[in-house]
């Protein structure tokens, strides 16, 4: 290291606070809140799924980078934390241990490394491995554990399905939503967190107040959680004002399942969104669309996980032609 | 069962062969008729694809030896004097004939000898340092030991010295192609003649400051004060803005020049070391003439 | 609700260490030495020789062309020498030197000028007097100022904008000029208006200056023609163009000038320079520079002449800080880094900044994370993290199409990455050979 007195660069000559870092940090702490909420309703499992997702992403980003590509590792940037973290949140708190290490390894050496390291993959890394999980294990992955407080469980069974899952299976059975709603949680319990799901989906209260520090942490912008939460707010409820009786309503389908935590933990992904304002609020429309399509006329229950990774794709393709207007150009319609 | 699977093989038999009539009726449509004597030369070529010639590829090169009337204008640097009469005797016409030539670095200024007074922060690109200012030591024209040179090879005939921070060119792997040549941004880099032995003698030095200025920022540094040019008996040797420069073609190598440079600036290589000269210097002058006439 | 430019734009922090220091005089310096180019467009041509004796203000090189102007000798003195002297590029260029001669009566005492307010020339003397005198955009862009009153060819002018914005941190030279020379400034700014035939003029200052604001405001009440507007504080707000769309909401087009839009832009140090010149003859010899930096003693503003060499400005301020420190001509964010202290003050010199060891050296580079900051800060609209790449791979066609030969260098991109990339490193290098591939196309 030299130790020459005068130092000599190009301009800009000051930096500001921001590094890549502290927004990985910034999410860590938003998503704080959830956290304590779902070990309150999962107890301890909560805690060691969280803690195992962690742990086996970070061991994996070290020992692929330093073994396999031979490249600096750069585990303490904590995009492979915030992977656990969020890859944790999409499981049932019931899950296998060995599930959630192939999890990890999926997240981090697949849909991660392979494409180039941080910056370079096209797809959420924590979604990819969800849905591989998904695909591969059916059963464990959508066999949910009720909550349970104080050793008292709050529901009847020891696992069912998610809230989402039941007004799914009911419906197919040509029960109205009026028959159904007295099996699946109210409002406020969903808003609270009384309900069953994957461990990050549980508390909207939670989850808003996460998305609320983030806004005000500048770590992301409103476009895309606002939006996506807009179109699927309106599309459900489009369809509810049509037929009440066969749709559920907007507010159930904003709180029930993983719409908030997608809307402000997932679709945000700074690497797999667009780049400008505009693109990320077409990016959000498309993924609110697709998540109510799957939800109302698709096989699966949920499809928020879906939707972000089919509007990953079409990123590149977004920011193709939603370029930022040049200064003194008219404002059109930008095609390059 | 068995019906499901032999409409299978069918169906895939009969589209397997409409594809097949397709292509075949395709490529007869649409062939391109190329002289097949491009293919022969491009046989002929290193297939370096290193634009050295000037065209982007060996492929493009054939095309336009091919094509061109007047190829004496046209020579391939990795290729040589032999591939370029093999082309010529394929082709019925004439190529010029060059002398081979060899990648130089002239500049001397490693860490030691020129100093570093400032320490430089940015991308690790000479492209990019010498248009944000003027390096890390108090020579503007030397070597900026960022390696765009080395980066641009790609016969691995360069690599960059740790120690000394100055790229090394191995003149055994080095074609004349030319690529480090464009690629260093103050022409450190020039292509000399190419000397049995790889005998070498050149100035190691770009400095236009004045003597007294360009020696405080290197000791090697050519400071201009013209005694080589009076040892010089071929007249290779010319002074321009205080720096010398010797011209390849007619140094015959005799290294009378090297001696008298008082900074060591005029580099001698893959010379056989120089025999001793007697202390009395009346009585040996002799033998004196004798040892330099053997050198 | 202030008026500011809608696209992009950062906030540093302002570090306005000496906005409440008087300008101080700096004692005339022992060597001069004065640089043949110190403005856009063709270096001038040297007219003296050594062991010639110099008056204050004589003409010592001629313009070379028509977008080129005279320098003036800025001491009374004797030439020693016409050498190359390295300057803020780092590259040796052209010099004048100048032994100060320490008992000419002109370099000791300084005259001083009162106020004249009414303007005895026409349209046609003020701008060759102004051509004249060497007078160049002292906002640090050094355009000739001739040649931008010419204006252009088949364009309308209907606003005169004052620059009083001063947008980069720490740099307090404008606001102090506003602050003890306004009514010479609007005598400048009238001036400028008679020479244009422009009835309409505005005033822009950032409001991290209310006091410029409010006197400014006071002077011109009774000024029918000149308005004042406080703008909201961002960067690059000092800029030609992003100042002309916060004050009138107009863009000037891609590959277009202000009077494109029917605007002429002017620093007010340019302005307080062409007063001088028009009202009492005097060329363009000397200018305030801010002298500092975080851990300077003491940190001030400075009347200089141009050729002082910088050692002497540190000095007077008490000295350079321990440690590792960068040496900045200009103000942090577009300013140059320079290599030693003997490089002298120019007409662009508008400040020389210390930076020192905690925040001079870069952090390490990290990749993109497409996090989208740049795009969003870039006031040109462009995409930085995007022209990075292309000139990364040589790919300057692309570039080009990427619009990046519009790019203003702020530096508002590389501030902002979280992944400390160089951005700006790379762009001016796209840019450069991206104008090369034009020129070979055309």
């Amino acid at each position: 290291m030299h130790m020459e007195t005068i130092v000599v660069s190009a301009s800009p000559h000051i930096h500001s606070d921001r590094t890549s870092r502290k927004l990985m940090y910034d999410v860590v702490i938003a998503l704080v809140p959830a956290f304590l909420v779902s070990l309150y309703l999962f107890g301890i499992s909560a805690f060691i799924v969280t803690a195992v997702a962690i742990i086996s992403c970070l061991f994996f980003e070290f020992v692929i980078q330093k073994y396999v590509l031979k490249t600096a590792t750069t585990i303490s940037d904590g995009s492979a934390l915030l992977t656990g973290i969020l890859l944790a949140f999409n499981l049932p708190s019931n899950i296998p241990v060995w599930m959630i290490i192939v999890g990890s390894l999926v997240a981090i050496g697949i849909a991660k490394l392979s494409f180039g390291g941080l910056g370079f993959n096209i797809f959420n890394p924590a979604l990819v491995a969800r849905v591989f999980l998904l695909v591969s294990f059916p059963v464990q992955m959508t066999s949910w554990p009720s909550p349970v407080v104080n050793n008292t469980s709050l529901a009847d069974a020891v696992t069912g399905a998610t809230p989402l899952g039941i007004v799914k299976e009911g419906l197919q059975y040509g029960e109205t939503m009026t028959e159904l709603s007295s099996k699946i949680p109210s409002l406020s319990e969903l808003f609270l967190g009384i309900s069953g799901g994957s461990i990050g989906e549980m508390s909207g209260l939670a989850l808003l107040l996460g998305g609320i520090y983030l806004l005000v942490r500048r770590v992301i912008s409103w476009h895309i959680p606002i939006t996506m939460l807009l179109t699927i707010a309106v599309m459900t409820g489009i369809f509810w004002l049509v037929d009440p009786l066969h749709y559920a309503d907007p507010l159930f389908h904003l709180f029930a399942g993983g719409a908030i935590l997608g809307a402000f933990f997932m679709a945000t992904d700074l690497v797999t969104s667009p780049v400008t304002r505009k693109g990320m609020v077409i990016f959000a429309v498309g993924i609110g669309a697709i998540t109510v399509v799957i939800r109302l006329f698709g096989a699966y229950p949920e499809g928020v996980s879906f939707a972000i990774l089919i509007m990953n794709a079409l990123v590149p393709l977004i920011n193709k032609y939603f370029k930022p207007r040049r200064f003194g150009e008219k404002i059109k319609f930008k095609m390059v | 069962m068995t019906e499901s699977i032999i409409y299978s093989v069918v169906l895939l038999a009969v589209l397997g062969g409409l594809a097949a009539m397709v292509l075949y009726a395709v490529s007869k449509k649409f062939y391109v008729y190329e002289n097949p004597l491009i293919a022969e030369v491009e046989a002929l070529l290193p297939a370096a694809n290193c634009a050295g010639c000037g065209s982007p590829g060996c492929k493009s090169f054939a095309d336009k030896l091919v094509n061109t009337e007047d190829i004496s204008a046209l020579f391939c640097p990795v290729g040589g004097n032999e591939v370029m009469k093999s082309i010529a005797e394929k082709l019925g016409k004439v190529v010029a004939e060059k002398d081979p030539t060899v990648a130089v670095l002239r500049c001397q200024g490693s860490c030691d000898v020129r100093p570093k007074t400032s320490l430089f922060q940015g991308p690790k690109s000479c492209a990019i340092s010498a248009l944000i200012y003027s390096g890390e030591t108090d020579c503007q024209y030397g070597c900026l030991g960022d390696g765009d040179c080395v980066t641009a090879c790609k016969f691995d005939a360069m690599y960059m010295d740790e120690s000394t921070e100055l790229p090394v060119i191995i003149t055994d792997k080095c074609t004349s192609c030319g690529a480090c040549v464009t690629a260093c941004p103050r022409n450190i880099i020039e292509m000399r003649p190419r000397n049995k032995r790889d005998l070498k003698i050149y100035v190691g030095c770009l400095n236009e400051d004045k003597g007294g200025i360009a020696k405080k920022s290197c000791e090697l540094a050519c400071i201009g004060c013209s005694k080589c040019i009076d040892v010089c008996t071929k007249g290779a040797i010319t002074i321009e803005n205080n720096l010398a420069y010797i011209d390849g073609l007619h140094c015959t190598l005799c290294r009378k020049c090297v001696e008298v440079c008082p900074t060591h600036s005029i580099v001698e290589t893959n010379f056989p070391p120089r025999k001793e000269k007697k202390p009395e210097i009346k009585e040996a002058t002799q033998e004196s003439i004798k040892t330099e006439a053997d050198a | 609700m202030l008026r500011t430019f809608r696209k992009g734009g950062i906030h540093p922090p302002d570090n306005k260490l000496t906005a409440g220091t008087a300008i101080k005089r700096l004692p005339v310096p022992g060597v001069v030495y004065v640089p043949i180019a110190q403005h856009i467009g063709i270096p001038s041509e040297i007219i003296v020789e050594t062991k010639e004796k110099v008056t204050v203000g004589q003409v010592i090189a001629r313009s070379g062309g028509f977008v080129s102007t005279n320098i003036h000798a800025p001491v009374a003195g004797t030439v020693t020498k016409l050498d190359k002297i390295v300057d803020s590029s780092g590259y040796k260029k052209q010099c004048i030197v100048i032994r100060t001669d320490g008992k000419d009566i002109a370099n000791i005492e300084e005259t001083i000028f009162p106020l004249k307010k009414e303007i005895a020339l026409g349209p046609k003397e003020i701008i060759s007097r102004i051509q004249d005198y060497g007078i160049v955009g002292l906002g640090g862009a050094t355009f000739p100022s001739h040649v931008k009153l010419a204006g252009r060819p088949d364009t309308q002018l209907d606003y005169l904008i004052v620059n009083g914005v001063e947008c980069e941190p720490y740099l307090t030279a404008d606001h102090r000029l506003m602050l003890e020379k306004a009514e010479e400034i609007i005598v400048g700014i009238k001036i400028v208006m008679l020479a244009l035939g422009i009835n309409k003029a505005i005033v822009g200052i950032e409001n991290n200056k209310k006091d410029a604001v409010a006197l400014f405001k006071k002077l011109t009440e009774n000024e029918s023609g000149i308005q004042v507007a406080a703008l909201q504080v961002k960067y690059p707000q000092g800029s030609e163009k992003q100042l002309i769309s916060a004050l009138l909401k107009r863009e000037v087009p891609k590959n277009g000038l202000p009077p494109d839009v029917g605007v002429v832009v002017n620093n007010v140090g340019t302005l307080f320079a062409i007063y001088e010149a028009v009202q009492y003859d005097k060329p363009l010899t000397e200018r305030v520079v801010t002298v500092t930096g975080k851990k300077i003693k003491n940190p001030a503003n400075f009347w200089v002449k141009i050729g002082t060499p910088i050692s002497d400005l540190i000095n007077e301020v008490g000295g350079m800080p321990e440690g590792q420190y960068k040496l900045i001509n200009g103000g942090p964010m577009m300013g140059k880094a320079l290599k030693n202290a003997d490089v002298p003050v120019t007409k662009g010199t508008s400040g020389i900044l210390v930076i020192s060891e905690e925040e001079a050296l870069r952090k390490e580079v990290q990749n993109c994370i497409r996090c989208g900051e740049c795009v969003y800060v870039c006031p040109m609209g462009l995409e930085p993290h995007l022209l990075m790449s292309l000139s990364e791979k040589a790919l300057f066609d692309r570039a080009l199409s990427e619009d990046i030969l519009t790019c203003i260098e702020c530096g508002s991109c590389s501030y902002v990455c979280p992944s400390n990339r160089p951005l700006l490193d790379y762009i001016r290098f796209g840019k450069l050979s991206a104008k090369k591939l034009e020129i070979s196309k055309n």
